[in-house]
């Protein structure tokens, strides 16, 4: 059976290149880059090196690159970190309504604790503005953390012009950038980031490994005690394969990213140009182009989306929802209800994320599988009178 | 995560559709994600379903225990209809993921509320044929 994956916002594949890199730290060079000998130094230069790649990959130093377990454990040393350290200062964070539960939670956790949170609602697109935010800043405000870019609709918000008012106001500015980075270029000083969080294997590197951007001057305590290891901002030995997978993925990500975006972008504009020809009664959900150039969210009407993701597998395409039958809490998509869209809409809800392999056959083939989904289960919906 | 029955049901739902002539009709709804379930009886007079039919809006478990559950009631009488319970349904599909059980109670409570419906318009008739 003829099998397409567009669920990269979920994970993406490990490519052979980043494999390649990889090996050599699982088998001959394995020693503790902690440790003084050969072995040890051999690791540790490695890690220097991917170290290196990442900052350069956004216009960082390498210093300010703290290597973690992944996106979320950035998000929680970030937020905990910032919130732990300059509670005297003040205990109020800006967020938004349609962050990642990594980010989420975490402000809920410190909710618990005494802080205070301001969850900025989204239009419709799923953007806040700046002016929502310059709104909500209080001189207890010590942290606005908003996403890069969001991780369902993949609509894209305003980080340059949100981080030129944090400066100005002198608060500090985190981004979850672990959908865009590798898809979106990303410069922090240029674009006044005080903290991104990133995680390789979004862009085709391993599982397990992220890395959080502190701007120099910045402290952030760790969140893991037990050892000197990322110059005492993160404990524990150093993850040399991942760390390496990471620095060539972020490299490779970056390199032609442009060109591999324009040609992601070509693919999802079909996609969303061409389901609504086939399909009657759909919603593209997130913005129309301020969006994630590997993308795709739409609501079928009338029918379920765990149906439609069952179908679709069975017809040997992976995708996602944001169901409330697919989700562990049977509650629809925090995301697409902060929208506006009613359960039954968010019930409905596809989202297929490309990647640079995807092909335009790969396209064409969910453009003739998708019809046929949506007419059988609309033939089964007591909703459908059509 | 599916049995193989499950996904037999969901690629090949049994009863599906609105019948001919139904003497009972039940729709309920999920209040734990919100999906809707149809059911549709026709009954003859000995009191035996006859045909059934199903539509439903919601996961592939809700789906699968429609159609099971369509299957388990048809030739049988409204009174039989009335003791299949969830359980019996989730074993008849060789089991249930734990969080998908509540999509089983969908099933059973749209094959009762359609019992229901068959014998208050049953009882209207006879009011109305008493009336005659
Ligand atoms: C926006 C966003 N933040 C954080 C995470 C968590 O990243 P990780 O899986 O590396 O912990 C994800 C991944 O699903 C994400 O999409
Ligand atoms: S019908 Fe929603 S989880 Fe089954």
């Amino acid at each position: 059976m003829k099998r397409v994956y567009l669920d990269n916002a979920a994970t993406t594949k490990l490519i052979p290149e980043v494999l390649e890199a990889m090996m050599p730290y699982m088998t001959e060079i394995y020693g503790n880059p902690s440790s003084p000998h050969y072995f040890g130094q051999q690791s540790g230069m490695a890690v220097d090196k991917a170290r290196q790649q990442v900052a350069d990959a956004i216009g960082a130093e390498a210093g300010e690159i703290i290597f973690t377990s992944g996106g979320s454990e950035a998000d929680n040393t970030a937020i905990r970190g910032i919130a732990e350290r300059y509670a005297k200062k003040g205990k109020h964070i800006i967020t938004t309504a349609v962050e990642h539960h990594a980010v989420l939670h975490t402000c809920q956790y410190l909710e618990k604790h005494g802080y205070e949170v301001t969850y900025l609602p989204v239009d419709e697109y799923g953007l806040v503005t700046v002016d929502q935010v310059r709104e909500a800043i209080r001189p207890d405000t010590i942290l606005v953390t908003i996403m890069f870019a969001n991780n369902e609709v993949g609509t894209i918000m305003p980080i340059p012009e949100i981080g030129a008012l944090c400066r100005e106001k002198g608060i500090f500015f985190h981004t979850d950038a672990v959908q865009a980075v590798g898809h979106v270029r990303i410069d922090v000083k240029e674009m006044n980031i005080d903290m991104l969080s990133m995680s390789a294997h979004k862009f085709h590197g391993p599982k397990g490994i992220g890395a959080l951007y502190v701007r120099k001057g910045i402290i952030v305590p760790p969140l893991i005690y037990g050892g000197a290891q990322e110059r005492n901002r993160r404990a524990g030995t150093e993850n040399v394969p991942g760390i390496v997978g990471m620095g060539r993925a972020i490299e490779l990500a970056c390199e032609n990213l442009d060109e591999k975006a324009a040609k992601m972008m070509l693919l999802r504009d079909k996609l969303i140009r061409e389901i609504p020809a086939r399909i009657p009664e759909v919603k593209l959900n997130g913005h129309p182009t301020k969006r994630l150039p590997n993308n795709v969210n739409y609501s079928i009407k009338y029918i379920e989306g765990e149906s439609i993701l069952l179908m679709l597998d069975l017809n040997g395409i992976a995708a996602s929802s944001g169901s409330a039958c697919t989700s562990g809490s049977l509650d629809p998509s925090h995301v697409l209800l902060a929208m506006g869209l009613t359960h039954e809409v968010a019930h409905g809800s596809v989202r297929m994320t490309l990647c640079d392999e995807t092909t335009e056959e790969d396209i064409d083939y969910v453009l003739e599988v998708l019809p046929k989904v949506a007419e059988r289960l609309r033939k089964m919906s007591p909703l459908y009178h059509g | 995560m599916y049995t193989e029955k499950v996904l037999d049901h969901f690629q090949h739902p049994r009863n599906m559709g609105e019948i001919e002539g139904y003497n009972g009709m039940g729709m309920v709804g999920n209040a734990k994600c919100g999906d809707i379930m149809q059911m549709f009886i026709r009954v003859n007079d000995e009191g035996i379903i006859e045909d059934v039919g199903f539509k439903t809006f919601g996961c592939g478990a809700a789906v699968a225990t429609s159609s099971m559950a369509t299957e388990m009631i048809k030739g049988k009488s409204v009174d039989e209809a009335l003791q299949l319970s969830n359980a019996a349904v989730v074993e008849a599909l060789e089991g249930l993921p734990p969080v998908k059980i509540h999509c089983s109670v969908l099933a059973e409570e749209a094959v009762k509320a359609a019992v229901e419906d068959y014998r208050k318009r049953m009882a209207e008739k006879k009011e109305s044929e008493n009336k005659d």
